[in-house]
């Protein structure tokens, strides 16, 4: 037996939920219909539709003029180097140090466990001469060794991912003559999926929306970024209001599609991330 | 590795899987830290490698100059914001776990903001913001609002909450969807039971849902008030810590790149670092004893 609240509790929640909605959509609304409108219409039609919906020539602008063309061909090296070797890194050390006993063991665990402690931002003065000796400054490589070997989030995850497979699995493949390295290749990796889905998601969220780190180490104008070409672009072109949300348009679209298809992977990937 | 004994492989095992990952991790981790620490006692400009030994000059200077520390008062909006973002998600967590028409539906548009990329948002918002054209108040303006009008980016009384307000709009629908997965998780026939004992909806709100969560809002906390002292992002893009919006992250930078002064801007790292490393400590003790 289900007893339905009263009718005003159920109205007062959809209103509430409208009114965030409203909240949530009214900035997206309103750059979403500037970005089809010339410069005039903008200063003028206000909140209005534009009169011209396959007006594209906002878009062709930005993408040209602002490199955004350049900003997703380099992060989009960098997000694949560094997923591939944020996964293979990170499995390999949740199977040395999740499956095996050895002398250096705690220091190494203890190395990561104080990693989480160390705000990336904060060490970032230090980090840059580092950078700069191993003449990595205005390199792609910057980035991407960075996100590896300074965020840690990986470890974590599939450390926490690894203790529920049961050590039998090893031990009968070792009775059957399996190599460790086939263990670990056939066994380990495969099982540790789930873990994986949910890291590539939110590395591809904050490697894709990084703006400090290529900020910082690749000033250089062949190696921009999205994040750093839309930020190069406004500064000259601060008034053009319309080409500038033809621009933050096209930077939302590919991580909105994403969403939109694998929802509920990153629901379960968001909650996993953080709680753990 | 053919026919090699298990002892051997477990050698080339954690030697060759070991390796590397850890290299990085004293490469771009433990060596930062660690120089950062040094450079804090010197008077290094960040060019070439000339430094002198100067004590605890640096870290003198930083508790002396009232403006220094005082931007603190800035990081605080970011503070408060994620206070109130914490309330709000967790009054949308708990309608959006109970059984409501298009439930899935307001979860995703509410969660929207987390994924937009976050230097696009906050260009979004210059356009949002402006005094003249931006759509607020243009949008108020339409409603018969004109006397809300505002610089909202412009009037320094205001400016700081307006940039705050972006961070609530973009993560508020995170802490939603983590405060939902905790939610998920509580068993329901403790509902069911409180329900038949006559509690009313807020006092299994206030008897059930929060103290089983409990872990996680305190979580979510820490990590808005870490978050808070690490503001950057938001006020850096927006305004460049003009009109009074500097944060200490943004004066670090500017300290160390644009003043030349690394020595203290090293030293105010290792002050933030200090401050984070406790609350995330405290954090991970009370976590610790709740499990």
């Amino acid at each position: 037996m289900e007893v339905r609240p009263p009718l005003w509790v159920t109205l007062a929640k959809y209103i509430s939920l409208l009114a965030a909605m409203f909240v949530v959509l009214f900035p997206i609304y309103s750059i979403f219909v500037g970005a089809f409108k010339t410069k005039e219409e903008y200063y003028q039609s206000g909140l209005g539709l534009p009169q011209d919906w396959f007006n594209f020539d906002n878009f062709s602008r930005v993408y040209e003029v602002g490199k955004l063309g350049l900003g997703f061909k380099n992060i989009l090296i960098i997000l694949v180097i560094t997923l591939i070797g944020n996964i293979i890194l990170g499995t390999m050390v949740a199977y040395a140090l999740g499956r095996f006993d050895f002398k250096l063991k705690k220091l190494i665990m203890g190395m990561y466990l104080m990693a989480t402690f160390i705000p990336m931002v904060t060490t970032q003065v230090a980090t840059f001469t580092v950078v700069k000796e191993l003449g990595l400054y205005n390199n792609l490589g910057a980035p991407i060794l960075i996100y590896l070997g300074a965020d840690v989030l990986q470890i974590t995850i599939y450390l926490q991912f690894i203790r529920n497979i049961p050590k039998d699995l090893d031990e009968s493949a070792m009775v059957e003559g399996a190599s460790l390295f086939k263990i670990y290749r056939s066994i380990i990796f495969p099982l540790l999926t789930p873990a994986t889905a949910t890291l590539l998601i939110l590395k591809t969220i904050s490697v894709y929306n990084d703006f400090y780190t290529p900020y910082l180490y690749m000033p250089s104008q062949d190696l921009r970024v999205v994040s750093t070409a839309l930020y190069a672009f406004i500064g000259p072109n601060a008034a053009q209001f319309n080409v500038i949300s033809a621009g933050i348009l096209i930077i939302f679209i590919p991580t909105v599609i994403v969403f939109l298809f694998m929802q509920r992977y990153i629901f379960s990937g968001v909650t996993s991330g953080a709680v753990k | 590795m053919f026919n090699l004994s298990y002892k051997t492989q477990r050698i080339l095992i954690l030697f060759g899987f070991l390796l590397i990952p850890v290299l990085l991790s004293l490469t771009f981790t433990y060596i930062p830290a660690a120089s950062l620490l040094y450079f804090s006692f010197t008077d290094w400009t960040g060019l070439g490698w000339e430094m002198n030994w100067v004590g605890l000059d640096n870290y003198k200077e930083i508790f002396s100059r009232p403006e220094i520390f005082g931007v603190f008062k800035n990081n605080a909006y970011y503070f408060v914001g994620g206070l109130i973002q914490t309330a709000i998600s967790l009054y949308f967590a708990v309608i959006l776990t109970n059984r409501l028409k298009g439930r899935n539906f307001f979860r995703v548009m509410l969660f929207l903001p987390y994924v937009l990329h976050s230097v696009a948002v906050v260009i979004m918002f210059r356009n949002v913001y402006h005094a003249e054209y931006g759509s607020l108040n243009i949008f108020l303006d339409a409603v018969g609002l004109n006397s809300w009008q505002q610089e909202w980016l412009g009037n320094p009384s205001l400016v700081n909450i307006s940039l705050a307000f972006i961070s609530m709009w973009k993560f508020m629908g995170l802490n939603m969807v983590i405060f939902i997965g905790a939610m998920q998780s509580i068993p329901s026939d403790l509902y069911e039971a409180a329900k038949i004992d006559g509690a009313n909806s807020w006092q299994s709100f206030r008897f059930i849902t929060l103290p089983s969560i409990n872990g996680v809002v305190q979580l979510m906390l820490i990590m808005s008030l870490a978050g808070s002292l690490e503001a950057f992002d938001t006020p850096y893009i927006m305004m460049k810590g003009a009109n009074d919006t500097s944060t200490f992250v943004i004066q670090t930078v500017e300290m160390a790149f644009k003043f030349q002064k690394a020595g203290l801007a090293s030293a105010m790292a290792v002050v933030l670092l200090i401050m984070v490393c406790i609350l995330i400590g405290i954090q991970k003790l009370i976590f610790k004893e709740e499990k």
